[in-house]
């Protein structure tokens, strides 16, 4: 007979017997252990490190010299300084336009899609995977194709004046100036499809008696949705408002290949600053100090929001 | 929210009635739509398939007169990409290939283990372990990649010394091998939380039972867990072959010249400077980069988009 003591599940209070027994109810914890240890390191230590880093004075290498809050005082001049703007000026302008237009598109398409998708139409089967496929691809790869896509010489502009209309002009993809829209552009079209799954979803789980009672009382198709369908539809735009947002602020890839390497930094944001004052411009400390600005933005998003899914599950 | 309830096509409601004005309205929107999200995918095919004087002289949108392979050809074998020697993307697709196929079984089950652990055998501050894993999944890796390049040079020294020592520096200090680490790391987060929910609703009577009949911890895990979680293993492995293929950040930072992965060198070659831009060649290795996720996508497309929604809305 084997003792049932080897540790309940869901129970840490079991009776503690031999040493083989303790093992044994040790056993779950020592195989999370490697995982939480890495995270542990290479998350919040790494953070951490980032953190010190910021209040050194490294710049090819890291330093342990500290220099206080210099950084910091450093970027928020640069925050204000617009003429000529500095590059961190650019990336925080550049992140408000772009973060704006692809979540207020990505939303609102999503929306849109979501709703038309779901008026029981033919071929939703064949539909639905055509707007989502672009979450397949790498952001490289879709850059690559914008890219090619609005490029004047071959792309769209070429095109519309093949076809006779030869005043037509669009050239912001080699637009320095322009280019942030053209990053949105392909932002929008690689992530629409992802908050129109999301709010079909959502669609699909509104209470069809809530509908016929609506109907009941004379409202209309329009107002059903505009008065109660789209209200119901809160939570997912919470989840994906702060899904995009923290989307948005990670943009990195995108920024590169719609604008070939960001040239002259007219793309700027956040992300490619981070990256040239660290690796090509050899200002580790103002690196640092940007990515724990990015850091700090994204926890103030994240920390309330997964606090929260945690604790409803719970209740 | 439940993926079931997207892929669910046929809804309990009353089918929504609409005029034909209506009708034809919303399939033009949606059909229109189809387009764009076709077309930059449809162009790019297509351009590939042309030779070079039909891309930069014709129309994008026009099929190909002399249709050729050439491209694809050139794009696999044959064309330098950025200063290296080697012809072709084909060993930076094998790369990739390296890179990913470890990480994602390491990954998926570590995930699945602490998915076991944190539902069936709890342990109290099991949900501050979680919640820390969780928003491990959502930090900008900005933050993190000053301090990784100091621990992989350091790594990466060590692996000389070895090398010096004993003819071989096991694995330190090479790129595949560091790459791996890392996206098994930042990838924890993710398939803990995957396989957590879905052993959330597991049965613990089937765990229980098998505890009182003797069954240790790995036992039931591979015996009664494992054969259960087909579907959660695929959209796990679907999500993170999907993310680690698609990464551009740690690869172009940790990984050089013929090291590097697939979306490094196909940045590399659309954006080299010197000589004749050759479109059709850049979609054509675009086109490879991006056939296996696109291709886990037509397959598994069901598992992608449940996956995304778990990665997305926790509830």
């Amino acid at each position: 007979m084997k003792t049932i003591a080897v540790g309940s599940p869901s129970r840490t209070d079991a009776p503690s017997g031999s040493l083989r027994t303790k093992l044994q109810m040790m056993l779950p914890r020592i195989v999370l252990a490697p995982s939480f240890a890495l995270v542990l390191v290479f998350v919040y230590g790494f953070n951490l490190w980032t953190f010190f880093l910021s209040f050194t004075n490294s710049k090819a290498f890291a330093s342990t010299h500290l220099v206080g809050i210099a950084n910091y005082v450093k970027m928020w001049n640069w925050t204000f300084e617009t003429d000529p703007p500095s590059n961190w000026h650019t990336a925080l302008v550049n992140m408000v336009i772009f973060g704006g237009l692809y979540v207020g598109f990505c939303l609102f398409l999503g929306l849109a899609l979501a709703i038309l998708l779901d008026q029981k139409i033919r071929g939703e089967g064949i539909l639905r995977p055509i707007y989502l496929y672009p979450l397949a691809l790498s952001f490289i790869v879709t850059g690559t194709a914008w890219k090619l896509f609005l490029d004047p010489r071959i792309g769209l502009e070429k095109a519309v004046h093949d076809w006779g209309w030869t005043s037509f002009h669009f050239d912001w993809v080699v637009n320095p100036s322009k280019m942030i829209y053209c990053v949105a552009i392909a932002g929008i079209w690689q992530s629409s499809g992802f908050v129109m799954a999301m709010f079909l979803a959502g669609l699909r789980g509104v209470d069809s008696e809530i509908i016929k009672a609506a109907q009941i009382d004379g409202a209309t198709t329009y107002a059903t949705y505009r008065r109660i369908i789209i209200p119901m539809m809160r939570p997912v735009f919470l989840s994906a408002i702060i899904i995009l947002t923290h989307l948005a602020i990670k943009s990195y890839d995108l920024v590169l290949s719609v604008t070939g390497k960001n040239p002259g930094g007219a793309a700027e944001l956040p992300s490619t600053f981070m990256y040239s004052f660290t690796f090509t411009r050899n200002q580790m400390a103002v690196g640092s100090t940007s990515a724990v600005m990015m850091l700090a933005t994204i926890a103030a998003i994240m920390v309330p929001y997964l606090y929260s899914e945690l604790r409803q599950k719970r209740t | 929210m439940s993926a079931t309830q997207l892929t669910r096509t046929v809804s309990n409601r009353e089918p929504a009635r609409h005029s034909t004005v209506t009708r034809v309205v919303i399939y033009t929107l949606l059909l229109l739509f189809a387009v764009v999200y076709v077309l930059p995918l449809g162009v790019m095919v297509m351009t590939s398939l042309k030779p070079l004087d039909e891309v930069t002289g014709g129309n994008m949108f026009a099929l190909p007169h002399a249709l050729t392979f050439d491209p694809w050809v050139q794009a696999w074998g044959e064309a330098r990409i950025g200063v290296s020697d080697t012809a072709g993307i084909n060993g930076y697709f094998l790369n990739s290939i390296k890179m990913v196929i470890p990480a994602v079984l390491i990954s998926t089950l570590l995930g699945a283990l602490n998915g076991f652990v944190l539902t069936k055998w709890r342990f109290p501050g099991h949900n501050l372990v979680f919640g820390m894993m969780l928003f491990a999944c959502f930090i900008p890796f900005q933050s993190v990649i000053i301090p990784m390049a100091v621990i992989l040079g350091q790594v990466g020294m060590l692996g000389n010394r070895l090398r010096d020592l004993t003819g071989s520096s096991f694995g330190l200090g090479d790129p595949i091998v560091n790459l791996v680490l890392i996206h098994v790391i930042y990838g924890l987060g993710f398939t803990t939380l995957f396989f957590r929910n879905y052993y959330e609703v597991f049965p613990t009577e089937l765990v229980k039972a098998a505890q009182i009949d003797g069954a240790g911890f790995f036992q039931i895990f591979r015996r009664i867990m494992l054969p259960n979680s087909t579907p959660i293993l695929i959209v796990t492995v679907i999500y993170q072959f999907t993310n680690i293929w698609n990464d551009f950040l740690f690869g172009s930072t940790f990984a050089a010249g013929d090291t590097s992965p697939m979306t490094v060198a196909l940045n590399n070659l659309v954006n080299t400077s010197t000589g004749i831009v050759e479109y059709n060649t850049n979609m054509a290795a675009a086109i490879i980069a991006a056939a296996p996720t696109l291709i886990v996508y037509i397959v598994g497309g069901r598992y992608f988009v449940r996956g995304l929604m778990a990665g997305a809305v926790k509830g």
